[in-house]
């Protein structure tokens, strides 16, 4: 103890002695203004910001969560288990990363897909857990996909999708890449049935998911700042051998660019595409 | 070294040299040597079958990268007839990466849409290496609606390393461009026949790869990344791309059995850059077999029949 800490208050003594006993998680740090916020408030909040806004990433389950009604919900495809045709194996095996995978998120695969209602209205809803494997696509991906897609026809209702993704499955090989064939065919036929396919872009959204079904929406909607491109950016600095602009390929970049229609604050986007939804599908104004 | 072959390729070009110097004193010198130059020539041959049979991944990368291995233009020359190249995506800019225009195959009329790579420095710049940007994808877009709107039927030619990664590429959407094209190519009501002539890089490979029936040259490659790209990924070393390759199972072969391909064209002793003439003919005929039967599908039935192969491609167990 320093001769300065004598001089304090006991008050304020004990509340410097006490810090170690705080729980873990109970406060967390702001990644876009470094403010320190209460955990339990940032959940309420939707995990955006209180104080700038700054949307973090969230697991597939809350994102659906969040936006669909509690009832009825019906997972799609989720006995599905992914293959290994290749028996990929680089410094770990596939099957173990895959494993490993499981165990940190609780998912079996990357994409999560339920059927349930948005304000009362039935609605197809997938979204990718970026924490498997960074969001990526394989065999699994795909074939829930095109299930979400087959069960919007089925029921004649709107699709939505949240992206959240850095590409194809590396270690699937050739069968990844054909995931992004698979998918622009589903839509491709969700399309012919004039049914509604909504895809959000959340952070981040590379590769060949965003080259095939993200980018295929009849609305392409955003969250503020996220990363959406096709190259990563540290591929085209290497090619172009220059730092690129500040804000390239996020969200507010490609609203001016043209590629997407809206940029929608994730607090907003249950009551918005809800409205949407409901002028698309020539029916009342949600309740 | 000589540069015009690869490092496993030297013992040929070793060879070849010699015949070359044989044949170049039997100019000059009384002496008979024709059956010296035939022994010698007999043994090339030999020697190259001995090496092209047991190529590794890695090896048939680089055979797929070739500078000397014919491009799309190529092929167009020996096996199109009345061929008009046509340009622009009607929005931007043409991008001579892709090569795409209306001819007449064997006799019948057809649209075709290729990659293009360069030959010397100049022509590599011009066609960016083959990588494309939005520009080329749309301009393909644009030719391949007109296609259905004609009832041309459509090949395809993959050969890139993969779409541009760049600022502008980014800027104009180099993603919605591909996937607008899987998207309008699995509805297409025309028949589609891609052959994969060299590199099938990615998702600028399969944005004009959507098709009825999918073949390949014997020393083309086809994968999600480049082996380069999967090792700096996946063993945090790009160096190791020959092991990346083994496992991404990327030659014609391993596509074939996987069931992801359909057929594989055979390329001449040495590859097809040893022999265009040759290598055009197999390619000419194995494009005229896989359009035979396309043609007179019904168009509906057509697309219908491609979007349930589309959606039949994944490795799952339920």
């Amino acid at each position: 103890m320093s001769w300065f800490e004598n001089l304090l208050p006991g008050r304020i003594r004990t509340e410097g002695g006490s810090r170690k006993t705080i729980p873990q998680g109970l406060w967390t740090k702001c990644p876009g203004c470094a403010a320190v916020l209460y955990r339990a408030e940032l959940e309420r909040n939707h995990d955006v910001c209180p104080k700038c806004d700054h949307h973090n990433r969230i697991d597939a389950r809350r994102r659906l969560d969040l936006f669909l009604d509690p009832e009825p919900r019906e997972e799609l495809g989720a006995d599905l288990q992914s293959g290994d045709p290749l028996r990929f194996r680089d410094s770990k095996k596939y099957k173990d990363r895959l494993t490993a995978a499981q165990k940190t998120t609780g998912e079996n695969d990357a994409l999560v897909v339920l059927r349930g209602k948005l304000k009362a209205q039935a609605i197809v809803a997938a979204a990718f857990e970026f924490k498997f494997m960074g969001g990526s696509m394989g065999s699994v991906v795909g074939e829930r996909f095109v299930l979400g897609v087959q069960a919007a026809i089925k029921q004649r209702c709107p699709l939505v999708c949240f992206a959240a993704s850095g590409g194809a499955r590396m270690q699937e090989s050739l069968f990844s890449l054909m995931q992004m064939a698979k998918t622009s065919a589903a839509l491709n036929q969700l399309a012919q049935q004039g049914l509604p396919f909504i895809s959000v872009l959340t952070d981040p959204t590379m590769g060949g998911v965003s080259a095939s079904l993200a980018m295929l929406g009849d609305l392409n909607i955003a969250e503020p700042n996220a990363l959406i491109g096709f190259a990563g950016p540290r591929v085209i600095e290497q090619t172009v051998r220059e730092t690129l602009p500040a804000g390239f390929q996020r969200s507010e970049f490609l609203l001016e660019k043209g590629a997407i229609d809206q940029i929608i604050d994730r607090r907003q986007l249950r009551d918005q595409l809800a409205i949407t939804l409901s002028i698309l599908c020539h029916r009342a104004p949600p309740a | 070294m000589n540069l015009d072959f690869l490092e496993f390729e030297q013992p040929i070009a070793e060879m070849l040299a010699k015949i070359e110097e044989l044949r170049m004193m039997g100019n000059d010198s009384q002496v008979d040597i024709q059956d010296e130059i035939a022994r010698l020539e007999a043994k090339s041959k030999a020697l190259t079958a001995s090496i092209f049979s047991r190529l590794t991944p890695w090896q048939t990368t680089q055979l797929a990268r070739h500078p000397l291995r014919p491009y799309t233009l190529d092929y167009i020359e020996q096996i199109v007839d009345d061929f008009q190249e046509l340009h622009g995506d009607r929005s931007f800019a043409d991008d001579p990466s892709i090569v795409a225009g209306i001819g007449r195959l064997a006799g019948k009329p057809l649209m075709l849409i290729g990659h293009q790579k360069g030959r010397n420095t100049q022509q590599k710049i011009r066609r960016n290496f083959g990588m494309p940007r939005p520009e080329g994808y749309r301009k393909a877009l644009r030719l391949l609606q007109m296609a259905e709107r004609f009832r041309l039927p459509v090949v395809t030619f993959i050969d890139t390393p993969g779409a541009y990664p760049g600022v502008g590429a980014e800027e104009r959407g180099q993603s919605e461009a591909i996937a607008r094209n899987l998207f309008v190519m699995a509805g297409l009501r025309t028949p589609i026949v891609a052959v994969v002539i060299g590199e099938g890089g990615s998702g600028g490979a399969l944005a004009i790869g959507v098709a009825d029936r999918v073949l390949m040259l014997q020393y083309g490659t086809y994968s999600v990344i480049s082996p380069e790209g999967c090792a700096s990924i996946l063993w945090k070393d790009a160096a190791k791309a020959d092991l990346a390759a083994e496992a991404m199972a990327i030659t014609a072969s391993d596509l074939k059995q996987q069931g992801l391909i359909d057929e594989i064209i055979p390329e001449p002793t040495g590859g097809a850059h040893r022999d265009y003439a040759t290598m055009a003919n197999n390619l000419k005929a194995a494009m005229v077999d896989a359009l035979e039967p396309l043609v007179t599908e019904l168009p509906d039935l057509l697309m219908e029949n491609r979007q349930k192969r589309l959606l039949a491609y994944g490795a799952f167990s339920a």
